[in-house]
């Protein structure tokens, strides 16, 4: 007999006070409770982390890479948006 | 073949790898790349799970509190590693539990090296330093892989695993500065892991039906050949400092290669084992087919008790 | 031998033969992400009982280290309560062991917070911290397996129905306690008693489990009368430091 596989879930962690989370992996548990503890012992035996966060992976909802070059790359020649786009004399601190 | 009837697709794929830019889930892949990762991902990921058995032998009979702690953290950490690397395969679209079903059903492949016996303390030594000191000689050269998850858990694994072969290595300076027997102890644990060990990096390149592919794809950045060459370069000055004579009567520095030269590995005996004729492949199996079966129970009491729940809050 | 030193003993034994049960495991989990949590568990166990067998060491040691209190004493020194020696069954065998066991030494290490023995003390706060993540994810357990499936229900109900009978001696004392307890340094394990009834019954309830009715009790582990079980988890603790005397590891 067969059963369900547990379902995965993504893990983010908060490294320390005024970082925010970050993804770090995924794992596999029964419940929400269930995977905050497994990503506690999964992922912060070394003191990694002060916050866990899980999502179950099907709840994410990812951009097509298809698309990647029409998203993103129209950003890339909008260079005005950088402050090194701009000439400042020198002498010019703070700005 | 390659350079010819290229579809736009592969060409762009092609030249991420050559810019060394990593591939990442979604993708778009040649099924060829997808399977040898699948591949050589859930055969790492099983050798960690099965690699906790033969050092988990001696956890119970580990000589000192300090011992038993170490030698705990230590195969815990293989398992969480195994978890790292099952999380990279299953962005492939390979499911965990198919993974572990081929790897009881023995038709999945893991590290030869991890069937063979445990058989006194020492060989807790000689496994975290020479077995863990070819395992992290591969690893470090994986984590420039060029697809993305794998490449990031062999990072995450490698900074965890640094005090693996340390510990390992303690453990036999120990020995060889303890007591007759315990020098014994050391040197005969040395004598049946050596050549297992070079064993670990695999057929020799000749022979090796995977290696050019999978260098090409940048999976693998370094071939059998050269790895298993730096381990011993490593390995030998490691074993004459604390006085342990490495088992091989051909052993010999070649100022011309900068390395040193080595007899002739049996590969018999490695096809032996890695075809499921080792000393302990039934055991390893039937252990993990055990926990698998043991936690069928346990798997569908928690996954009733989440539906339950949710269906609780639904209504 | 003094009554400090003593206390000490039947707290750190606990700990590690408990340690050592869950070590058995490590490896062998019945699912992988639960093996590295009992490994956890088992880590945190041995760690106390070192930290405990350091300071008996101190206390009354005679010279003796703290390994060789721990792993060089005959079956009937050992005072561990017959609970933790219990051999580790099923997964619902496991937790139930864990999760009686927790439910005591969370409020145990509580109230050892308040102890005149400042060392005490100190091990009680790192201790708590401890073992109310044990008890959290034993509880858990205890209530997934319980309102699980029938199969689940029927297993952890067996479990606690064979582990009750072990459940008083956790509450036992005798004048190695009442001295201690005068000065304030030992726990008054009675007062304890109100307490642990209230927080296991209400995780039983979620769980859907009853405690079984008959009041079969056994104690003996405390005075070293043991179940036949501790023998071979000390011939395998001991094996090392009786087979090879007097070496460094």
């Amino acid at each position: 007999m067969s059963t369900k596989e547990w379902p995965l879930w993504e893990v983010f962690i908060r490294s320390k006070q005024g970082l925010s989370h970050k993804h770090v992996g995924s794992l596999h548990a029964p419940d929400a409770e269930m995977a905050v503890s497994n990503a506690r012992d999964l992922y912060t035996r070394r003191s990694e982390g002060i916050s866990i966060w899980v999502v179950e992976s099907s709840q994410v909802f990812a951009n097509d890479p298809a698309d990647s070059d029409p998203l993103f790359e129209p950003s890339q020649t909008k260079i005005y948006r950088h402050p090194t786009f701009y000439e400042v004399p020198d002498g010019i601190e703070h700005m | 073949m390659k350079e010819i009837n290229m579809t736009a697709l592969e060409q762009l794929f092609q030249a991420k790898i050559e810019k060394d830019i990593k591939i990442e889930p979604k993708d778009w892949m040649p099924e060829a790349y997808r399977k040898t990762l699948i591949r050589q991902i859930s055969q790492h990921a099983h050798s960690e799970i099965i690699g906790m058995l033969p050092e988990g032998n001696w956890i119970t009979r580990a000589p000192n509190l300090r011992r038993k702690a170490v030698l705990l953290a230590k195969v815990q950490d293989e398992a969480g590693h195994g978890q790292y690397l099952y999380s990279a395969m299953e962005t492939l679209g390979e499911s965990r539990d198919k993974s572990m079903a081929d790897l009881i059903s023995g038709k999945a492949k893991y590290s030869s090296i991890f069937n063979y016996p445990t058989l006194s303390w020492a060989d807790i030594g000689a496994v975290g330093w020479l077995v863990d000191g070819a395992a992290i000689m591969n690893q470090v050269a994986l984590c420039r892989t060029s697809y993305g998850p794998y490449a990031r858990a062999m990072v995450r694994i490698c900074k965890e695993e640094s005090f693996h072969q340390r510990q390992g290595f303690e453990i036999m300076c120990t020995l060889m500065k303890g007591s007759k027997e315990q020098r014994e102890m050391a040197q005969d644990a040395m004598n049946r892991f050596w050549w297992p060990s070079l064993m670990m990096f695999g057929p020799s390149d000749a022979d090796s039906t995977h290696s050019q592919q999978s260098i090409d794809w940048k999976v693998k950045r370094y071939t059998n050949d050269e790895l298993r060459q730096s381990f011993i370069n490593a390995s030998v000055p490691q074993a004459e400092l604390i006085g342990l004579t490495i088992p091989d009567k051909d052993l010999k520095w070649n100022e011309a290669k900068g390395g040193y030269d080595f007899g002739p590995i049996d590969w018999e005996e490695f096809r032996q084992v890695i075809s499921g004729n080792g000393p302990c492949n039934a055991e390893r199996i039937a252990a993990r087919k055990q926990a698998d079966d043991n936690g069928q129970w346990v798997r569908e009491a928690a996954s009733a008790f989440a539906e339950k729940r949710s269906a609780k809050k639904a209504s | 031998m003094n009554s400090l030193y003593k206390y000490i003993l039947r707290i750190a034994d606990d700990s590690l033969i408990l340690g050592q049960r869950l070590s058995e495991l490590c490896g062998h989990g019945p699912i992988i992400e639960e093996d590295i949590a009992l490994t956890n568990i088992a880590l945190d166990l041995i760690g106390q009982a070192t930290s405990l067998y350091e300071y008996a060491a101190i206390v009354g040691g005679e010279g003796k280290t703290a390994d060789d209190i721990a792993f060089l004493r005959f079956e009937r020194e050992y005072v561990n309560v017959l609970l933790v020696e219990q051999p580790n069954g099923d997964f619902g065998m496991t937790i139930a062991r864990q999760w009686f066991f927790d439910s005591f030494r969370v409020l145990f290490y509580d109230a050892m917070l308040e102890s005149t023995d400042q060392q005490l003390a100190a091990i009680a706060e790192k201790s708590l911290k401890e073992t109310k993540y044990h008890w959290k994810h034993s509880s858990e357990w205890l209530v997934r397996l319980g309102d699980g499936t029938d199969e689940s229900h029927d297993r952890v109900q067996t479990a606690i129905n064979y582990l009750h009978r072990y459940v008083d001696e956790l509450f036992f004392m005798d004048e190695v306690d009442t001295a201690l307890i005068t000065e304030g340094i030992a726990v008054d394990l009675a007062s304890l008693k109100v307490a642990f009834d209230a927080k296991t019954s209400e995780v039983m309830e979620m769980a859907t489990l009853s405690f079984p009715t008959n009041n079969w009790k056994q104690v003996g582990g405390r005075v070293g009368k043991h179940t036949e079980h501790l023998g071979h988890i000390l011939s395998e603790l001991q094996y090392m430091q009786r087979a090879y005397p007097n070496m460094e590891w």
